[in-house]
């Protein structure tokens, strides 16, 4: 929960380094996009030029991966301008990204796994010999002379399937070539490298640099932004926050840029009365997901389970709740092990999770907004093994009531309600349980301010009646004001943890970024 | 407080949603759930008033029970198949049981086992054909339409190998006489009476106990079903199980009825069973359906088919009603979805044309475009 109060300027590269005189070969100028009532962007601008390497940073829903799908045409902006080349352009569809010479490299790439390396880049444009015979031999030879250039050692007659991702990566990078991009974008492409692989594709991008290519290169890891990259944009909230020669920077002042903002949470006065250990977690493990993550959370306490997305939080959480298996380790609620693997078990022993995806994990979106506060507590429900219908109104009015639910009738679909609203409900459906342990998953996500008040409150409220609390959430801020201690992860291990008087979000986000240690 | 912003966390592929399109679609469907039964039910009493004009007998106490009689098997297996489909799933295999029971009911008889144990028998032979299914669609993770057109031939198979050319029908007329006779002092069959005994089982736990909630909860959304703490897979299982033994059950009936225990017993009835669970209403994409749409439906399909066969109209075009009636079913729900995607794809079509043309939109015509364009898929788009 932020305030914006100041007004985003634009860059004035150009003018001020003196580096670059020319049109930039793409930019985005107070670009603005919402969905719904979801501001995504609300005021991008970015420019890239021919030959640099430009780093995009911000914290996860800062609208980087907005910005990114715009430029590849999925999303079209709802105001604002782009220039491609100094001319006002809009792309309506991918193809219309493609077109222009904008490739984009995602961290994960989408091959067709039968196809051969080639035929995954020519898909669509094969060169074709007389009869319209597709002439392979032209295919291969063209893929075979990008990979030299590159310094790439792939057959293009090779089955896409198998590939790892580092080299998926390589054929959407030849692509890219093939297509004569001039627009390179790179989103978060190291996330799933190896360091060797990391410096493969280094080497590469500053091949394509040498070429004149424009390069966007997105990533969370700034020690890759300094090495890598001659200029910085940050992002903040959708907006606009700064750029410069990344030698004009330091790490600490990019970290302030991403995170830097008034923030104004209702934090805990009083000091919680801790008492014993309810929930234990030991050597909890899960190959290539997680790895030996131990700790404890008191009643009365909140810990914060804090650390990029994709660092293995919200996996650990499902663990812990059964919704996944894990490989090695074990679960303790008030010194009893958790049998793995089953969630009704782990309810029993009064763990509830308020999950991350509030519409497919959370909400049964097309039933009664009554019928799925009750989905979790119908063995309560009960009279002589038929469902009280009296009973299940009664029970989620109730706690409708509690939370102050805003709804028009309860035996609408649940898909009726606002964002906030419908977590609420989900709220409603464990808390209702009375839990002994209660995990939130980024509780506040895309929630308005007001009911994310009310959440925090919730929580506050019942750590201090004695439940023992997880937090999960991207937002510092948020961690901040809730926690007792925060647990650092990234990259699937704890690297950290903070009493909360030692946290900043600094510290937090150094942790959760750097691969060096920091105190 | 305005300057406030919320922002999506896109990062992790989801987040910003259409929140409209997505609310006016459930309340739709929410509302033809409700339409649906009376729909029914106006068919029903449509084709009885058609069935009487066009035949003088078709009231009598013998065409009816004949009624009963020709739609009761489909009927009682119909009830588990519409468990099934409410949770998502399918069972193809359900002609396939029926047969290897009535098989395996000639085979002990005709080997001189006591007609309790054989019946005993059979019905554990049932439910083990449905944990086979339940045991393959969950814990193995394959699909149920593949998995249960596998066992509709390999079920098929085995009742050829238990009772190979043979055809048993030397049956105590004890026994026959249920399959053709209705029960002393009642206008029903023992067939019928088994299906309304069933179905008021089957309409109470489905619709008032937490069981049969957990059921709609996996059909609308199972990875929230299991977060709620449901057990997807054994539910799914014990579904499976329950459709296996009350097929068994209507293999028995079956046989009785025909007084002949045959490997090709019931054979193609599978399409019949599916044909009357989407005529109840219930959804083929899982979540929606009611056990008194079922009876509804058991009672319109048994009406215009017998109404049918009073006429000239040739039995053996019976499939004509049947496949036609299942593509009604399916379509009804869907027309409107179907008229709107329609005309979406008529407007993209003319935005596309204006924009390549050169012609800007306006703002305002833009954002419809890019609603409609996302509406339906938005999550693809959001990922």
């Amino acid at each position: 929960m932020y305030y914006h109060r100041g007004t985003s300027t634009l860059p004035e590269v150009g003018k001020n380094n003196g580096t670059h005189m020319v049109t930039p070969t793409l930019a985005l100028k107070h670009v603005r996009k919402y969905f719904g009532a979801v501001h995504a962007l609300e005021d991008a601008s970015l420019e890239l030029f021919a030959g640099e390497i430009h780093a995009l940073v911000g914290e996860n829903g800062a609208g980087k991966s907005t910005l990114v799908k715009i430029l590849a045409g999925l999303h079209q902006k709802d105001a604002g301008e782009m220039l491609f080349e100094n001319f006002e352009t809009t792309f309506t569809s991918p193809k219309d990204s493609i077109d222009s010479g904008i490739a984009v490299i995602y961290q994960e790439p989408t091959l067709f796994p039968d196809l051969t390396i080639a035929e995954n880049i020519y898909m669509e444009r094969q060169p074709r010999r007389s009869f319209n015979r597709i002439d392979y031999e032209e295919m291969n030879s063209s893929v075979s002379s990008i990979f030299a250039s590159l310094g790439v050692a792939l057959d293009p007659r090779q089955v896409s399937i198998g590939l790892s991702i580092a080299e998926q990566q390589l054929v959407e990078i030849a692509k890219a070539l093939t297509l004569n991009a001039k627009v390179v974008v790179m989103d978060e492409p190291t996330a799933a490298l190896s360091a060797k692989e990391v410096e493969r594709l280094f080497h590469i991008a500053k091949t394509l640099k040498a070429q004149g290519v424009a390069i966007l290169f997105i990533s969370h890891r700034l020690e890759e932004v300094f090495r890598l990259c001659d200029r910085v944009t940050v992002m903040r909230d959708g907006r606009f926050v700064m750029s410069d020669l990344t030698e004009n920077v330091s790490e600490e002042t990019l970290v302030r840029a991403m995170v830097g903002r008034d923030v104004d949470l209702s934090e805990r006065s009083e000091q919680r009365s801790v008492h014993e250990v309810v929930l234990e977690v030991e050597r909890l493990s899960e190959e290539g997901v997680f790895n030996d993550i131990s700790f404890s959370v008191r009643a009365g306490e909140v810990v914060a389970l804090s650390g990029l997305v994709g660092s293995g939080r919200s996996e650990v959480v499902g663990a812990i709740f059964g919704i996944r298996r894990y490989d090695y380790g074990s679960v303790k609620v008030n010194s009893t092990q958790l049998k793995k693997g089953s969630p009704a078990r782990a309810m029993e022993a009064g763990i509830a999770l308020v999950p991350e995806d509030r519409r497919q994990q959370g909400l049964v979106m097309e039933m009664a907004i009554s019928r799925n506060i009750a989905l979790a507590s119908l063995a309560s429900l009960k009279r002589f093994g038929v469902l009280s219908s009296k009973a299940e109104k009664n029970f989620s009015k109730d706690w409708a009531l509690k939370l102050r639910l805003k709804y028009s009738k309860l035996t609408s679909p649940v898909s009726t309600l606002s964002g906030g609203n419908q977590q609420k409900v989900v709220l409603a459906k464990w808390l209702s349980r009375s839990p002994k342990v209660l995990i939130v998953d980024e509780p506040t996500r895309g929630i308005d301010i007001g009911t994310k008040v009310e959440v925090h409150r919730l929580i506050f409220e019942l750590a201090r009646t004695g439940v023992a609390v997880l937090v999960v959430s991207s937002e510092l801020p948020e961690v901040l004001a809730l926690s007792d201690r925060i647990l650092v992860m990234r990259e699937g291990s704890l690297v950290g943890e903070f009493e909360r008087s030692q946290a900043t979000e600094e510290k937090i986000i150094a942790l959760a970024t750097t691969t060096k240690a920091v105190a | 407080m305005n300057d406030i912003t919320t922002v999506p966390n896109l990062d992790s592929g989801k987040g910003a949603t259409l929140p409209n399109t997505q609310a006016n679609t459930s309340k739709r469907s929410f509302k033809s759930l409700l339409v649906w039964e009376s729909g029914l039910f106006v068919v029903l009493v449509a084709s009885v008033i058609g069935g009487s004009i066009l035949s003088p007998q078709f009231l009598t106490a013998g065409n009816i029970l004949n009624l009963q009689l020709s739609i009761g098997e489909i009927a009682i297996m119909a009830l588990p198949l519409a468990l099934i489909v409410i949770t998502g799933e399918i069972d193809l295999s359900v002609a396939s049981i029926l047969g290897l029971s009535s098989s395996l009911v000639g085979y002990l008889w005709m080997h001189h086992v006591p007609m309790s144990i054989a019946l005993s028998v059979v019905l554990v032979v049932g439910a083990l054909l449905g944990l086979f299914n339940g045991v393959l669609v969950t814990r193995l993770g394959l699909p149920s339409l593949a998995v249960t057109i596998g066992t509709l031939a390999l079920y098929r198979g085995v009742a050829l190998v238990i009772l190979g050319s043979n055809i048993v029908s030397n049956f105590p007329p004890s026994y026959t006489s249920i399959g053709v006779n209705s029960i002393p002092g009642f206008d029903i069959s023992y067939s019928m009476f088994v299906f309304i005994v069933l179905a008021v089982i089957f309409g109470l736990v489905v619709h008032f106990t937490p069981f049969g909630r957990s059921l709609f909860a996996i059909g609308l959304n199972k990875e929230a079903a299991a977060y709620a703490g449901i057990r997807v897979k054994r539910t799914k299982t014990t579904l499976y199980v329950l459709s296996g033994v009350i097929c068994a059950l209507a293999g028995v009936l079956y046989t009785f009825r025909l007084s002949t225990a045959e490997y090709n017993n019931g054979s193609g009835l599978e399409l019949n069973a599916v044909s009357l669970v989407l005529l109840a209403g219930v959804s083929i994409f899982g979540g929606r359906g009611s056990i008194l749409g079922v009876v509804l439906a058991v009672a319109t399909l048994g009406t215009i088919q017998n109404g049918l066969l009073l006429t000239t109209f040739p039995q053996q075009a019976m499939g004509v009603v049947v496949g036609g009636l299942l593509l009604i079913s399916v379509f009804v729900p869907n027309a409107s979805l179907i008229r709107r995607q329609f005309q979406e794809f008529k407007f993209k079509k003319v935005a596309k044309k204006r924009s390549n043309s050169g012609e800007s939109m306006g703002d305002l015509e833009t954002k419809r475009i890019l609603s409609s364009a996302t509406g339906g898929k938005g999550d693809m788009l959001q990922s």
